[in-house]
């Protein structure tokens, strides 16, 4: 099995998000700055006055390697990435292909949810598979 | 009040043995090469008021040996911890809250005697936002960037592998090095590939060993009868950013490189072109890439050509990472100590593959995937 996530109390709403097939950005509503990883403050102006506003689901594939060989589950070769998302934060995140050896720096991607047991995990698709 | 050259490293050794050492716990390696660094300077543990260490905690060295600590350092921000040690202890030791500061290192990294399993803890930022997807340790997400910066700056793969290629060379000249036989580009870019772009040949050793130095005020350190020359401490700088690769400022720099390492080069006064010989953490092929950009020996982008032309190998302009490096010489976890232990070695005239009149050495250690940085710009008599 898998590995899944074990949300903390200033992460959970935004994983529990994720379960439900929505992918959020914290933004704090004192100065508008977007950040990742979720977190109950804002690493801009410290203010504790955060909100999940829904992501567009669109991002860019700034940069990743191809694993080959993986934890139990995950079969090698595949891409582990990190995707800049429209709203600016980054994650990190399998981009799902069948020739991670073709993949390049600055494809456009669109997010989607591996389903694994009770929750769902983030990952990318490649923009044109999905068009 | 300036702290430039106020201390000096007086005692500085390696673990008797390195590699594999199955006859020793972790912390006997901390206290191994803590009884060989107080040996190289003539002192003992009862002349030391001050430990540092990370791993093991600066309690437990204290009382293996016996030593009654005033002054505690138990900072752990990984590989480059010592680098942090050294640097609160000139601040410690110049506000007069102890006097002799024993920094310690310790890791049995193959032989794992006395060592807590790896595993980052299941609540933490990178067990819920990077293990769920399949990184296989610092392989898969320390270089992350290096994609990102092969196609922003042209880097090919040859000239990545150039890097471990221009460090045999160096440990070829070092009896200690575990790798010493000569590699060729071809050699890395054959050897598996664990995470592509990277192949094995650009992955450090993992190896047991331990590292100590000991610290002192420069004024005490002249009326010590010293079997060494004393090694200045004329700059340090430290800094950290995310513990996720996701929420680093840069894939392709390290901002906790660049914060420490120009608060260190300011506060040492030293020019880029007064550096004699650098050692930069190499737990992977491209951190030395990173760090000749992010101190500023180079422009951005830079990095492959001036290793590519010879610059960081024996003889040239910058020799770097003399010892053979992470990548050739030793890597137990925490490369940190070495790292510095090497560039004492070169200040000091003793070391194996010796550059010619060595007075500054600037040394940066890596933590995490880039989450930590301290530098250190160490020098000769000649310096103050
Ligand atoms: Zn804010």
């Amino acid at each position: 099995m898998k590995p899944v996530p074990t949300p903390t109390p200033d992460t959970r709403d935004w994983f529990d998000r994720i379960d439900a097939g929505e992918l959020t950005v914290p933004r704090c509503a004192a100065c508008g700055s977007f950040f990742l990883y979720p977190r109950s403050s804002c690493p801009r102006c410290g203010a504790r006055s955060v909100e999940l506003v829904p992501a567009a689901g669109t991002g860019v594939l700034l940069s990743f390697v191809v694993n080959h060989r993986g934890p139990a589950g995950f079969e090698a070769p595949y891409a582990l990435g990190v995707v800049a998302l429209a709203e600016g934060p980054r994650l990190t995140g399998v981009v799902r292909t069948d020739r991670p050896d073709r993949l390049e720096v600055d494809a456009p991607v669109r997010v989607a949810f591996e389903e694994r047991g009770e929750r769902r995990v983030v990952c990318f698709d490649l923009e044109e598979a999905t068009a | 009040m300036s702290l430039r050259g106020a201390i000096a490293i007086v005692g500085a050794a390696e673990s008797t043995d390195l590699g594999k050492i199955p006859d020793k716990s972790a912390l006997e390696l901390h206290v191994d090469a803590a009884l060989n660094a107080l040996a190289d300077c003539g002192l003992t543990p009862a002349d030391v008021d001050g430990v540092a260490s990370a791993g093991e905690m600066p309690v437990d060295v204290a009382d293996y040996l016996g030593i009654v600590p005033e002054y505690l350092d138990g900072t752990n921000v990984g590989g480059s911890s010592y680098m942090l040690h050294v640097r609160h202890a000139m601040a410690a030791i110049s506000a007069g809250l102890c006097e002799t500061v024993l920094v310690t290192h310790g890791e049995s990294g193959r032989s794992r005697i006395g060592m807590t399993p790896w595993a980052p803890a299941p609540q933490s930022f990178m067990a819920q936002l990077e293990v769920p997807h399949g990184p296989v340790g610092a392989p898969s997400l320390f270089p992350i960037g290096v994609r990102r910066y092969m196609a922003e700056y042209g880097m090919t793969r040859e000239q990545l592998a150039l890097v471990p290629v221009v460090q045999r060379r160096w440990a070829a000249m070092n009896p200690r090095a575990k790798l010493r036989d000569p590699i060729t580009v071809e050699d890395v870019l054959a050897s598996p590939v664990i995470a592509d772009p990277v192949h094995l040949l650009h992955c450090c050793l993992v190896t047991d060993g331990g590292g100590a130095l000991v610290l002192t005020s420069a004024e005490r350190a002249r009326s010590l009868d010293l079997p060494h020359p004393p090694v200045y401490v004329l700059g340090a700088g430290e800094s950290s950013e995310s513990s996720v690769v996701s929420g680093l400022e840069s894939l392709t720099s390290s901002r906790a490189i660049r914060v420490g390492g120009e608060r260190a080069l300011a506060q040492s006064g030293v020019a880029h072109a007064d550096v004699d010989h650098l050692m930069i953490y190499d737990a992977f092929a491209h951190v030395p890439i990173y760090g000749l950009e992010d101190l500023g020996f180079v422009g951005r982008g830079e990095a492959p050509a001036f290793i590519e032309d010879g610059n960081t190998a024996p003889g040239g302009s910058l020799p770097m990472n003399t010892n053979g490096g992470g990548l050739s010489y030793t890597h137990t976890g925490m490369y940190g100590m070495f790292a510095i232990q090497e560039s004492v070695r070169q200040v000091r005239g003793t070391a194996p593959a010796q550059v010619d009149g060595v007075d500054v050495s600037v040394c940066t250690g890596v933590g995490g995937m880039f989450m930590s940085s301290g530098t250190l710009v160490l020098g000769s008599a000649a310096t103050l």
